[in-house]
């Protein structure tokens, strides 16, 4: 079966004065219907800005698509007209972002704004779309949806503003849904109730999910499959549980050994990543990671390695020269 | 100063800070109070790191800034080193600011930036009279840098050419210039990335057994505080509801609230969490304003019975060192 969404070598450029950022620098992957996918990567890694290019946000100037496709339901999105994309935002993708206080309209009244995207898309009637947001304030766990419906995302928490961008997400029955950092504002029990949320839903109306995050725990636990991305890149993809026990990029190896657990005793040190982020205006041919990795060979200054089969899982790639010699005996250590 | 010494190096009892909410322009009467610490109690001894965990609005912070006297507590008593400090004027405090000091979470907007790191880290100094001679405050920047793992050329620089990691390097420079004995950090790493989370955690950790500093470290972060902390207090609306060792208390949890404070918390393995049946806590934190009566955690809590919501629940030591402030525990 074709993949529902397929990214293929999507470069995203921010022209700055100091020089043209590639944000995102041939980033590929898949996500199948009904799928789970996570996109891991730290501030920079163009893990956000890639999602922005899947829906065509980035704001030009100074930013542009360079080059690439991106193939949702079999048509490549990039061809699309301004006018086309914009009625494909919001009713065949939905978005939920990190902070639901700004991306809500201060000035509306939630009702309002899930009736909206119902309205436009749907060409629903106000009555009708007034029931569907009832119904959907009730499916997304909010009680005493008429009273919440005449009211202003000010008056809500954190918690429900963000269960009000899942209802708004949902309103017209998307396929695919993108949450970028979607509880990384929320506390601890909060985040438990809206990921779970999140979920259940997703599973029950099967709506594919990429969900945008640092937050290695929150992958462990939804994802079905992982991609983390570094310097613009997807270094390494595979399904969780490759990810997390055969880990084949050294960068992945990193970043799971440098998280303190919760389920463990506490250890002497931790063992971090030296050295800072790359500077992506100052990419040169070689691996973006190698200043910063214990397994670095000469070979790795000559060429950016591409993602080629690693481990023995199938559809477990690494981007790395080294991926097949790499010691991880001490990951689960 | 002595290592044996048995006194905790700082006392908190009966802590209280309620802040009032005015109303009116011209007549300002209060209508109200938030009651941010509500009577909260634990010592810190010397070299020890006792964590202070919660989620937000859970007056963790404002526990740490009535200890840096940042506020005047409305009433209890936090006596350092022997000395009742709640109650001194700000005057008195001067001399105890050296030897207590912080480290905020946002390495961003706690530094001048119209200032150079050199001046940042040197200013300290100038104003307690630390060290008066320049070209010998210069040197001692150098050398702060040098311990925090940054180039000492970094003193020439503004913080905005710097990194979230290395500007956090720059506050604990800071912190450190004045020599302290206790350093409330206040999130210190919650803003960074992972990679960099763990290069300054270890850096904390190395300064505490190289200078025997004491911390008190605030954070929502149960896995940072698992790994930095020897002891842990979890708060909940104002008042601490369990406290503990480490080990203790994230193998052993007994409160509900740190039970489902520590369920909600995925761990990086997907084969421990594809296993895991996960019931979050249900219902968001009441306001600090008109909290629950009782037990402040009886509304979303699954094992509370009918008197949780009439008596307050005082903190009970089930085992030597755990205090645990619900009823139920232990019961059954």
């Amino acid at each position: 079966m074709p993949p529902l969404l397929d990214i293929r070598g999507l470069h995203t450029e921010f022209r700055t004065s100091a020089g043209v950022v590639r944000a995102v620098d041939g980033m590929s992957y898949s996500v199948q219907a009904g799928e789970t996918v996570a996109i891991v990567g730290e501030s920079g890694s163009g893990k956000s800005v890639g999602a922005m290019s899947i829906l065509r946000l980035i704001p030009d100037p100074p930013g542009r698509i360079t080059a690439g496709e991106v193939l949702f339901d079999g048509q490549d999105l990039l061809k699309l007209s301004e006018e086309q994309m914009r009625q494909l935002r919001g009713s065949q993708i939905g978005m939920i972002f990190q902070e639901p206080m700004t991306s809500l309209n201060p000035v509306l009244t939630i009702g309002r704004q899930i009736t909206e995207t119902l309205e436009q898309h749907r060409g629903a009637t106000p009555a009708a779309a007034r029931e569907r947001a009832l119904a959907l304030l009730g499916l997304v766990g909010i009680a005493d949806a008429p009273r919440r419906l005449k009211q202003y995302p000010h008056q809500l928490s954190g918690g429900m503003r963000q269960r009000i961008m899942i209802a708004i997400a949902l309103a017209c029955e998307p396929k695919l849904i993108i949450a970028d950092e979607p509880t990384t504002a929320l506390d601890v029990t909060i985040q438990a109730q809206i990921l779970e949320l999140m979920k259940e839903l997703t599973q029950r109306l099967n709506i594919a999910l990429v969900v945008i995050t640092h937050n290695l725990g929150i992958v462990a636990r939804y994802a079905t499959r992982v991609n983390v991305m570094y310097a613009g890149r997807i270094v390494e993809s595979g399904s969780a549980a490759a990810i997390y026990h055969d880990p084949r990029h050294p960068y992945t190896i990193a970043l799971l050994r440098s998280v303190p657990r919760l389920d463990r005793p506490r250890q002497a040190r931790l063992d971090p990543v030296e050295g800072q982020p790359p500077d992506l205006t100052r990419l040169d041919g070689g691996c973006a990671f190698r200043p910063r990795c214990r397994f670095a060979t000469d070979a790795c200054a000559t060429a950016r390695p591409v993602l080629a089969q690693a481990g023995i899982e199938q559809g477990h790639w690494a981007a790395c020269f080294n991926s097949g010699s790499l010691s991880t005996t001490d990951q689960a250590a | 100063m002595t290592p044996t010494d048995a006194r905790p190096l700082l006392e908190v009892k009966g802590l209280r800070m309620h802040f009032p909410i005015t109303e009116g322009v011209m007549t300002r009467r209060t209508v109200g109070e938030v009651k941010a610490v509500d009577g909260v109690s634990f010592s810190v001894a010397r070299g020890e790191t006792l964590g202070l965990v919660g989620e937000s609005g859970c007056g963790k912070t404002t526990t740490g800034r009535c200890i840096l006297r940042l506020e005047t507590p409305t009433a209890g008593s936090i006596v350092y080193d022997g000395v009742d400090i709640a109650g001194l004027s700000q005057k008195q405090m001067v001399a105890l600011r050296q030897r207590i000091q912080v480290i905020f979470q946002d390495p961003f907007s706690s530094l001048n930036p119209r200032m150079k790191i050199g001046q940042i880290i040197a200013e300290p100094m100038k104003v307690h009279g630390i060290e008066p001679d320049a070209a010998k405050r210069q040197a001692r920047v150098r050398e702060l840098l040098t311990i925090c793992g940054l180039n000492a050329r970094f003193a020439d620089r503004y913080p905005h050419e710097m990194s979230g990691g290395q500007r956090q390097r720059v506050g604990i420079a800071r912190a450190l210039a004045m020599n302290p004995e206790f350093i409330v950090c206040d999130e210190p790493v919650s803003a960074l990335d992972v990679s960099i989370q763990a290069q300054v955690i270890n850096l904390l950790e190395d300064l505490r057994e190289r200078f025997g500093l004491t911390y008190l470290f605030i954070a929502h972060d149960l896995s940072v505080v698992r790994h930095l902390c020897q002891r842990v207090a979890v708060m909940y609306l104002g008042r601490i509801v369990e406290l503990a060792d480490s080990d203790t208390l994230f193998d052993n949890p007994q409160h509900p609230y740190t039970k489902a404070l520590l369920a909600a918390v995925p761990v990086p393995d997907p084969l421990i969490e594809q296993g895991r049946v996960f019931r979050p806590v249900q219902g968001e934190v009441p306001s600090p304003i008109n909290p629950p009566s009782g037990c402040v955690f009886h509304p979303r809590c699954p094992i509370a019975v009918e008197s949780c919501k009439q008596s307050r629940p005082e903190s009970r030591e089930i085992q030597p060192g755990h205090f645990v402030a619900c009823t139920q525990v232990g019961l059954s």
